[in-house]
């Protein structure tokens, strides 16, 4: 019977103090993981699956394009557009925009890579118009951004 | 009055920091989106300079997709994409021993036409562009005689493994031609 009193004398009682702390830990981890999204999209943007996909490497070199059917159908119609920054833009801007971008990159200007998110509904007809853009433009580094896609064959 | 002070030394409630914690760490949990900028590299062609290059018909393999997104490869229609790859493969390999006239030369010398048209879905269209780079990835592989999944795995970091990974390049490089769409 003693042995039982005993037992229920012990303390259960977790020791929380270093809780705040791993809670603070995982809290920067996750802020400094955190990218917020720079522009706000005004096109739909579903990106299409792949499998063979590589990394854009450099960040600072990376430019991007948004390209998809306006979200803001009754402003901008529902004709596919081009997205560079917060606006929207027509073909022929493309060239204005990657020699600013390219501007901006200074020395580097010409390693610049485009990354075009694209609409998996867009056509083509659209994005090869954007593709003799940049060719015009001699940007010629392009990835066509998507998701991962598991192959089961 | 001094003593008094020092006995109830200024301490800070510290219970409700891990609640605080907890809610800063929940707002970040659901508002991140961990960047994941992945995607299918090409290398656009230069600008258009009014060079004929002379490529023998034999050479050239031309996949067509049409508004419909229907592939016609070598004038034949293919209704998924790993026959395709199939033929691509075989194609460009050519059994390694060159035999058949209907393929190509060599590797090095095969070239992949791919047409689309205005109205081809971006959709198909990326698929195309990633199967013939599958394609490419698995002739490479055999090239080395290493399974897919170690040639998707070789580190262009390591000098041992970049040399492996320009070797195979240099033996079937990747010549795909992405023609200027047109109305099909």
């Amino acid at each position: 019977m003693a042995t039982f009193k005993k037992k229920t004398k012990t303390k259960q009682d977790i020791p929380t103090s270093a809780l705040p702390d791993i809670i603070f830990m995982l809290l920067f981890f996750f802020m400094i993981a955190t990218t917020f999204r720079e522009s706000e999209l005004l096109v739909k943007n579903s990106l299409p699956q792949a499998s063979e996909l590589t990394k854009l490497e450099k960040k600072s070199l990376v430019s991007y394009i948004y390209i998809g059917e306006p979200t803001d159908r009754k402003k901008f119609g529902t004709e596919a557009r081009i997205q560079v920054n917060d606006v929207l833009i027509d073909p022929d801007q493309i060239v204005q925009h990657v020699i600013t971008e390219k501007d901006k990159l200074g020395e580097d200007g010409d390693k610049i890579t485009m990354s075009l998110k694209i609409d998996r509904e867009a056509k083509m007809g659209i994005i090869s118009d954007v593709r003799q853009q940049l060719r015009e433009a001699n940007a010629l580094k392009v990835n066509y951004a998507a998701n991962k896609k598991l192959r089961l064959d | 009055m001094l003593k008094k002070k020092q006995k109830d030394a200024p301490e800070i409630n510290g219970g409700a920091m891990a609640d605080i914690a907890f809610l800063l760490l929940i707002f970040f949990l659901v508002a991140t989106t961990i960047a994941s900028d992945k995607g299918v590299t090409v290398m656009l062609p230069p600008k258009a300079e009014q060079t004929d290059v002379k490529v023998k018909t034999r050479n050239v393999f031309n996949i067509i997709v049409n508004s419909q997104d229907m592939i016609l490869a070598q004038e034949e229609q293919v209704n998924d994409l790993s026959e395709m790859r199939k033929k691509v493969k075989e194609f460009v390999l050519n059994d390694w021993t060159k035999k058949d006239p209907k393929s190509s030369e060599s590797p090095q010398k095969a070239i992949i036409s791919l047409k689309t048209d205005r109205g081809t879905s971006y959709d198909m269209y990326i698929s195309v562009v990633d199967e013939l780079k599958l394609a490419y990835s698995e002739m490479r592989a055999q090239y080395l005689k290493i399974p897919l999944e170690d040639y998707q795995n070789l580190d262009k970091d390591n000098p041992a493994q970049k040399e492996k990974l320009d070797d195979a390049k240099k033996a079937i490089p990747y010549k795909v031609s992405d023609a200027e769409p047109s109305e099909i």
